[in-house]
């Protein structure tokens, strides 16, 4: 196997007294776009950080390339790391025009080769028109692109961003992730997003590591994160859901209110053979696609809440035994408060905590 | 329906106390008097600029050509090296020790970077007096060297020359640079630091291509406060006899007796300090691209080895030369003084003298500046705020300048007066207003409104339109919000303007020296008197009393900034 771009083993970082990340480690191959994903406060950026060599660590190491850049007793300067950040609030120069900005980091290039690069860099982020701005004439977004485009010249061998996206609006955040994935595969750029909006996480990385109190949770797809979480907190983090109580059978299933679940894949089954005994007390998470409006079912439910979404409406369902399930429904079906509904289960996945 | 709407009016009459463009401009204009302040503190300002300019057209015109001749050109050349030599020393001085305190770590950084402050303190012209006292040829540094070798030291610097003034001045007024300098280099945090060195640019790379330019404009700032200082500067020229346009302008008055050559001397020196001021509004318009929104707590750079030296060096030897060593030499001079022949009666004296004169004054200012303020709420339209815009920019015209431009027209309103006094009545009256504090606080309101306009403003900018709206909303009349919510929130930008202006009229040297009522010496009259005579030791007493006063306002700079970081 070839050596990692990027390797992180058992790093550790302090605060004082605090310990902000804990034993963190991970592996980013070549090409590939890594994601922290976590609540403010999980230390997430501080590993950006670490690895950008802004900030020590108190043990492990950090490899890039498979050179050792930082560990308990040195660390390389970060302007010999050739990496490149985008900052959260981007930190362009102002005083520099666009063009200036993102030939600031060409300054080993001779001044032909400058030119092409930042040309050619104009054209990707689409900015040709404003080269000769200032960076507080542009919109938010342009910014961010400028940001990129800087931070992409010198063409580092790992691009790091920090929240890139979190000082724009909603609308404008979605199309611009897309668009930076698709610029970041076509210059082939290994790179490391740190985010709390999943959704940015799930449209830009391949990889997503969920972080809680400096500690990655699972690092995963953004499939595996939704349909099978490792843990309680990921499986909260990610997406919508609620537990209910549910007792392992004999043959390999789980009995809740709503039924017995069984996964499809014979594989799902092996897990709750393997983790859970027969006739023990489990949490099973159902998500809102989990349960089916149907009818004909005998399985009634009563509407609790409901919040409308457009295509869907997510409805807040009472069971009989008292406890609360959600239920994406297609938006036709309008439901009153109140009123009784048929409900089915169609679980494809078991989720289940002890 | 004109009934109806008067109706309307009348009932919301006590709700409403800052709306000019809501339904009520009917009441608006009963009280345009609000806008006639802001118009007359402008016309305070434009008066004397006019009267000095139309100097020009006097007939006296042969001690002009007599000045053009024999001194202009020395006076071009002396404030052209003046200008330069402190623009380049306040420059190098203040953004090196803006940059290692805001930068760097190290013992006594914190402490440091407050005293580098102190020398606000004292009055440059206290400072060049101390200077004089120590270096010159009777001095005792002089005097130390001359038994050690035992013969003259020709070698020694002649303190008296350019390099002097320019030194004393540099040391004075390099807390603007440092002051503004430090303050970007803190706002931009680390950030932009950060993006270089991502970029691949080491630290010392980052300083010149990054965060040097980037403060550009406030360093400019800065540096223009420092040259507006400069060339306003009446007291430390005087005492190095290093011939300037203030200067000038004193002599032609007082010793020659030409009220119209000292004023076409003042329409040169206006000339200069437009261009500066218009070179620093230039530099301020582009601080509001620059400013970035504060990042997070930077951590400062440890200094190891002998770079905490040098920089601990560096920041001593300022200290040392700027603060320390004029306020001991001062304390040991009034220790002295107070031993041989102090004259208690007369101190108090002078002591009362400035103490009125300067509370008179900040009462004045203020309460034209709450008004002013209150002119611009109501009628927040562009001729209102251009007119406090001129009315601040008096902050900029030199004492000596005010000093001519104010006395001649009152000089000549005194005239019609006592001209009408007989007319009518028979009465001669003699002046009625030139021999009185008028003039003085008059011109004293013209400079120093911006100092107390600048904190009272910035406290009203606290409460919002929405303020005022939620006050309604939450049933308070126009009366009671003013009460309840303006004053107290006005309060301490009150109390901060007042000492400010308190402060800078005690130090005030020209305008007091000039306007004052015959006999109405002040602490800063009589260091001008001891040292044009090179009694140094006589001017200890008062100089210290400014530097006391002086320090308050620093104090209370330090705990406002202490309080918001």
């Amino acid at each position: 196997m070839s050596i990692p771009l990027l390797k992180l083993e058992n790093i550790r970082h302090s605060y004082g007294e605090q310990t902000v990340v804990n034993d963190l480690s991970l592996i980013l191959e070549k090409g590939e776009i890594g994601c922290l994903l976590g609540p403010s406060g999980c230390g997430k950026t501080t590993v950006l950080r670490c690895i950008a060599g802004f900030e020590p660590v108190v043990s492990g190491e950090i490899l890039i390339n498979g050179n050792e850049v930082s560990n308990a007793v040195f660390s390389v300067p970060p302007d010999k790391r050739r990496i490149g950040m985008v900052f959260q609030d981007y930190a362009l120069f102002p005083h520099l025009d666009i063009t200036a900005n993102i030939n600031f980091g060409l300054h080993q290039l001779a001044k032909v080769e400058r030119r092409s690069r930042v040309d050619e860099l104009l054209q990707t982020v689409g900015l040709i028109d404003v080269a000769k701005k200032f960076p507080h004439e542009l919109s938010g977004g342009q910014q961010q692109r400028v940001a990129l485009a800087r931070a992409l010249a010198p063409r580092p061998d790992l691009l790091l961003l920090d929240e890139p996206f979190s000082n724009l609006d909603v609308n404008l955040r979605e199309r611009l992730s897309i668009e930076v994935r698709e610029i970041l595969k076509n210059q082939e750029t290994t790179a490391i997003l740190v985010t709390h909006d999943q959704h940015e996480a799930f449209t830009l990385a391949d990889q997503i590591g969920v972080m809680n109190q400096g500690e990655i949770q699972q690092w995963d797809t953004a499939y595996n994160l939704y349909h099978r979480p490792a843990s309680r907190f990921v499986a909260n983090f990610i997406g919508q859901g609620v537990f209910l109580p549910g007792k392992v059978l004999e043959s390999f299933q789980i009995k809740i209110e709503l039924g017995v679940l069984t996964g499809n894949i014979h594989q799902e089954r092996q897990e709750i053979l393997e983790l859970y005994d027969q006739g023990s007390q489990v949490e099973v998470l159902l998500r809102p696609d989990d349960i089916v409006y149907d009818d004909a079912s005998p399985l009634k439910a009563v509407v609790e809440h409901k919040a409308f979404r457009g295509a869907d409406i997510l409805y807040t369902l009472r069971l009989a035994g008292g406890s609360m399930v959600l239920s994406l429904i297609p938006s036709h079906h309008n439901h009153v408060i109140g009123e009784i509904i048929g409900i089915r289960l169609e679980a494809d996945h078991v989720v289940a905590f002890r | 329906m004109n009934d109806e709407s008067f109706g309307i009016t009348t009932k919301n009459k006590s709700v409403n106390l800052d709306f000019p463009h809501n339904i009520l401009s009917n009441r608006y204009r009963r009280v345009t008097g609000w806008r006639l302040v802001a118009f007359f503190v402008a016309a305070l300002v434009l008066i004397p600029i006019g009267v000095v300019f139309s100097s020009f057209f006097s007939p006296e015109t042969d001690i002009w050509l007599h000045l053009v001749e024999t001194t202009l050109l020395g006076l071009l050349i002396n404030t052209f090296w003046l200008s330069l030599g402190v623009v380049v020393g306040t420059t190098l001085l203040g953004v090196s020790l803006a940059w290692f305190t805001a930068v760097y770590e190290f013992p006594g950084r914190r402490f440091f970077s407050w005293a580098l402050l102190l020398p606000f303190a004292i009055p440059a012209y206290v400072t060049a007096f101390v200077a004089l006292g120590i270096f010159d040829f009777t001095g005792p540094v002089q005097t130390t060297l001359r038994t050690w070798f035992d013969s003259d030291v020709p070698w020694f610097p002649d303190i008296r020359g350019r390099l002097g003034v320019i030194i004393v001045m540099t040391l004075a007024f390099y807390p603007y640079v440092y002051l503004l300098a430090r303050n970007a280099f803190l706002t931009q945090g680390k950030r932009s630091l950060e993006a270089a060195q991502s970029l691949g640019l080491n630290r010392r790379q980052g300083f010149f291509r990054v965060a040097l330019p980037m403060a550009r404009p406030w360093i400019a700032g800065g540096v223009m406060l420092a040259l507006m200082e400069t060339l306003a500067d009446f007291g430390t020229v005087s005492v190095f006899n290093y011939d300037t346009f203030t200067t000038a302008i004193y002599k032609a008055w007082f010793s020659m007796f030409s009220l119209s050559a000292a004023s076409q001397l003042a329409s040169l020196l206006i000339i200069i300090v437009f261009i500066v001021i218009f070179l620093e509004q230039q530099f301020r318009s582009r601080i509001r691209y620059a400013e970035t929104k504060i990042s997070q707590h930077a951590d400062r750079i440890k200094l190891t080895g002998w770079h905490t030296w040098a920089v601990t060096g560096l920041i001593l030897f300022v200290l040392f030369f700027a603060f320390i060593l004029p306020v001991s030499q001062l304390s040991f001079w009034v220790v002295n003084s107070y031993t041989h022949d102090f004259d208690k009666q007369r101190y108090l004296e002078f002591l009362w003298h400035s103490l009125s004169l300067s509370g008179l004054a900040a009462f004045l200012t203020c309460v034209v500046a709450v008004l002013m303020v209150y002119s611009v709420r109501r009628h927040p339209d562009g001729m209102t705020r251009s007119a406090v815009r001129v009315a601040t920019l008096g902050y900029a015209l030199p004492g000596s300048v005010l000093a001519v431009g104010i006395f001649i027209p009152i000089a000549w309103l005194d005239g019609q007066l006592s001209g009408w006094a007989m007319q009518l009545f028979g009465v001669e009256t003699g002046m009625l207003i030139q021999g009185t504090l008028v003039t003085m606080l008059i011109a004293y309101l013209t400079r120093f409104l911006a100092v107390s306009h600048f904190p009272i403003d910035s406290a009203m900018q606290r409460v919002t339109r929405s303020i005022d709206e939620a006050a309604m909303g939450l049933g308070l009349s126009g009366w009671s919000i003013l009460q309840k919510v303006h004053l107290p929130v006005l309060r301490t930008g009150i109390f901060t303007a007042a000492t400010l202006v308190f402060v800078d009229v005690m130090k005030e040297m020209p305008i007091t020296l000039m306007t004052r009522p015959f006999g109405w010496d002040t602490l800063a009259v009589r260091i001008f008197e001891m040292t044009s005579e090179g009694e140094w030791e006589q001017a200890a007493l008062p100089a210290i009393t400014l530097v006391l006063a002086g320090l308050i306002p620093i104090i209370l700079f330090m705990r406002q900034t202490e309080k918001t970081s």
